[in-house]
């Protein structure tokens, strides 16, 4: 059976994007930032995913109000990313693994998850940029994924308790997965931010660490809030938290935090990043 | 009990995208998604007012666009994520528009999210005796 190796929650601010194409990593504003990837990378190096499973929002690339799933999963062998307007590159395609996503779809479903299936799908800045953070240099992804988006932009969204048994599912799924390939978890969005209107700017540090620490070793806690709490606890758009809920809620087994940071500001959000390792997985040791 | 779209009128300064704002602004936000193509905003610049004349929006909605008023765009039924594809053909990004839509030049904007961001401490509720 697959083995899930573990979780990697980051944000996913559009204006990373902008940096990474101009080479500011070492500016002083965003340092303190970019600083916090190379250990990621030296765990990913160690514990070598095959393929992701994505969780995260799309900001209207596949999904506008005319259709908007609550949630969807990707199915597609490639998914290329977009001009999604605001001015950052596009990014190359990454590879699919429709078998991982029919079989993801088949569990849901069977779990009465009434999720939206597609066979073309397009990546926006959420899956793109963690992507780029993670392995940079613009090359060719070393990596499959599944695509798991999450209504964050139309109210009414799904509850954080809802987000959470997603995550289970979908954790379920893939450890019923019929192959020996080692998949990594991702969630992405948040932390706290607001972007419009004149709270615009509202980041709440306390708030955000507590779901940190949570999402190490009590993150059902974190499913007692509704998505009201989180606009009014995170921000309006602090609700990505609930990308984070579900991919946590998808990480089998007993967890150890590798790595986090958490800076304030990129932009307008306060960049959190947390990895944690599914410590009943056969994987190797830290040198 | 309070509704779903009620209990969101507590948080200040918060316009809570629901089924409300989106039927609004179906239209406007359809206009900020056609910028999603570079021959669409190539449009757009050349002449804005005849460009708006494509999408199906009110009056008020279409001079808010012209007068880029962020706040008005907003309640009528914008939403940020979408309204930002404006501010980026104007080549501005979301600290530029967010500086706007609070009011603050954007340079105390900057110096407020470095220093933190907008605290939570009377910014949470409405009756948040701090405010």
């Amino acid at each position: 059976m697959a083995t899930i190796v573990g979780t990697i929650m980051t944000s996913h601010v559009p204006a990373i994007g902008g940096a990474i194409a101009k080479g500011r990593q070492s500016d002083p504003y965003w340092k303190p930032f970019f600083d916090g990837y190379p250990p990621v990378r030296a765990w990913l190096d160690r514990v070598k995913p095959d393929v992701a499973v994505a969780f995260f929002q799309d900001h209207g690339l596949n999904f506008f109000l005319d259709k908007l799933p609550t949630f969807a999963v990707g199915a597609a062998p490639e998914y290329p990313n977009a001009d999604e307007g605001w001015g950052i590159p596009t990014l190359k395609p990454v590879k699919g693994d429709p078998a991982l996503s029919w079989h993801i779809i088949n569990t849901l479903v069977a779990d009465e998850f009434d999720i939206t299936m597609c066979q073309q799908m397009q990546i926006d800045h959420a899956l793109s940029l963690p992507l780029a953070l993670l392995w940079p240099g613009g090359g060719d992804w070393p990596i499959r994924v599944v695509p798991i988006t999450m209504n964050h932009v139309q109210h009414p969204l799904p509850s954080p308790k809802r987000s959470w048994k997603l995550g289970e599912s979908v954790g379920r799924a893939v450890q019923s997965w019929d192959s020996d390939a080692r998949v990594l978890v991702l969630g992405t969005g948040g932390l706290s931010h607001q972007l419009d209107g004149e709270r615009a700017g509202f980041i709440n540090k306390p708030f955000d660490l507590m779901c940190m620490d949570a999402l190490v070793n009590d993150p059902q806690k974190l499913t007692r809030y509704s998505a009201l709490d989180l606009v009014r606890e995170a921000g309006a758009q602090g609700t990505e938290l609930m990308a984070w809920i579900a991919a946590r809620g998808a990480t089998p087994g007993r967890v150890t935090k590798v790595h986090s940071n958490y800076h304030v500001p990129i932009s307008n959000t306060a960049a959190g990043l947390l990895v944690l390792q599914n410590e009943d997985a056969a994987l190797p040791k830290a040198a | 009990m309070t509704s779903y779209n009620a209990a969101f009128q507590d948080i200040p300064g918060t316009t809570v995208f629901d089924a409300t704002q989106s039927r609004l602004g179906y239209h406007l936000n359809m206009f900020c998604m056609s910028l999603m193509k570079p021959d669409n905003r190539a449009a757009f610049k050349a002449d804005e007012r005849s460009y708006l004349e494509r999408f199906a929006m009110s009056v008020e909605q279409r001079e808010a666009v012209l007068a880029r008023d962020y706040n008005r765009m907003i309640a009528l039924g914008g939403n940020i994520y979408f309204l930002a594809k404006i501010g980026a053909t104007d080549g501005f990004s979301f600290q530029n528009l967010a500086s706007k839509m609070t009011g603050m030049p954007e340079d105390a904007y900057k110096a407020m999210m470095v220093a933190g961001g907008r605290p939570p401490k009377g910014n949470r509720s409405k009756s948040d005796p701090a405010r």
